[in-house]
């Protein structure tokens, strides 16, 4: 079964990425504003990791700290690789290349949601959570932001709203330049969108806690550390 | 890759996770280019204390650079520029541009890219990365 929804996800997430990867490169170039506010808060110095950095546009953020940002398409990695001072590596949100419990911070933005099972999903959670350092005593535990899409984004040009299907595969149009003589290619892509509250419940089965949460721009977000930290 | 990078990563194995010998990953026929960044002494200075030096004079041995000191530069050694250009140098500077990445404890290789293949080099941790190769060739 999970080698199925690894295959699944291979075909309708990794090789759309590694296929529309510059296209979709060149119409992701802001970070989002809780996404910015969450990284230009942290301490200089803080090591963190940006999980599914894509293009890697939340790495022009913040200079001063440092990130290993990663992406299961190489070809997203190669272009996030240039932001300075950070890193990029390709890797798999289900088995990261990091030790446990040792970073101060880590955002997974617009990621979970190609997971294509419940269980992938968590899983996918937990593996950050792994990642992230324990609090004690003296100082609080490492932290996660972690964006969803949404099923509630009426106003929205997709226009889905509660009560529809929440597993659907979205269409990437790539528009052939006029006079190429190419024809315009369209890619599908698998999401899951998450219901309003789901996020946190997968955030909780994943061992985590809530720190805060709210809606931003389609998307479902939530700010999480470990639950025996806090 | 960055130097800095090497102390950040490990075995993406699981089982390895929970043996010391996964980290740090070693470096083997390792080929290094200079990239020039810019200088950001803060920037040094705050990073430092979250770097594991033991692993960082492992790593810089394999790479040929065996002169690091044995303890961590602290305190007034972070004021003086030239440490602070050496380790900007050294960590951030310095990439590995091909070259294995092995795990000590399984022994698994991530997988880089060859140079020729492209311009950004991008450190493989995905078990089976080379995999997708082979299916091609098939």
């Amino acid at each position: 079964m999970a080698d199925q929804a690894e295959v699944y996800e291979e075909q309708n997430v990794h090789e759309v990425y590694q296929q529309i990867a510059g296209h979709f490169s060149a119409t992701r170039y802001k970070p989002w504003p809780i996404v910015e506010k969450f990284l230009q808060g942290l301490t200089p110095g803080s090591v963190g990791l940006d999980v599914g950095c894509g293009n890697g546009k939340n790495l022009q953020v913040n200079r001063d700290v440092f990130i290993v940002a990663s992406d299961r398409s190489e070809n997203l990695a190669k272009i996030a690789v240039q932001h300075q001072p950070h890193s990029a590596v390709v890797a798999d949100i289900l088995h990261l290349p990091h030790r446990d419990a040792h970073f101060d911070f880590a955002v997974c933005i617009a990621v979970v949601h190609h997971m294509s099972t419940p269980a992938r999903r968590i899983e996918a959670i937990a593996e950050i959570l792994r990642t992230i350092r324990r609090g004690s005593d003296t100082q609080p535990g490492g932290r996660i932001l972690i964006y969803a899409w949404a099923l509630e984004q009426k106003n929205s040009r997709r226009g889905w709203d509660k009560g529809d299907s929440q597993d659907l595969m979205v269409p990437w149009v790539r528009r052939a330049k006029p006079g190429s003589g190419e024809e315009d290619q369209t890619f599908h892509r698998y999401y899951h969108l998450y219901e309003s509250g789901e996020l946190e419940r997968d955030i909780e089965q994943a061992g985590g806690v809530v720190v805060e949460s709210g809606y931003e721009k389609d998307n479902w977000w939530a700010i999480a550390t470990h639950k025996h930290d806090s | 890759m960055k130097v800095i990078t090497a102390n950040f990563v490990t075995c993406a194995v699981k089982e390895c996770k929970t043996s010391a010998a996964s980290f740090p990953l070693h470096f083997h026929d390792a080929e290094l280019e200079q990239q020039e960044l810019d200088f950001q002494p803060e920037f040094i200075r705050n990073v430092l204390p979250r770097v594991d030096w033991d692993s960082l004079r492992i790593t810089a041995n394999e790479l040929g650079f065996p002169s690091l000191p044995e303890t961590k530069p602290e305190g007034d050694a972070l004021n003086e520029e030239q440490t602070l250009k050496d380790l900007h140098r050294l960590l951030l500077e310095t990439q590995v541009i091909e070259g294995k990445l092995v795990c000590g404890n399984c022994g698994h290789q991530p997988w880089m890219l060859p140079p020729s293949e492209t311009p950004n080099h991008v450190f493989n941790a995905v078990r089976g990365g080379s995999k997708k190769k082979e299916k091609k060739r098939a």
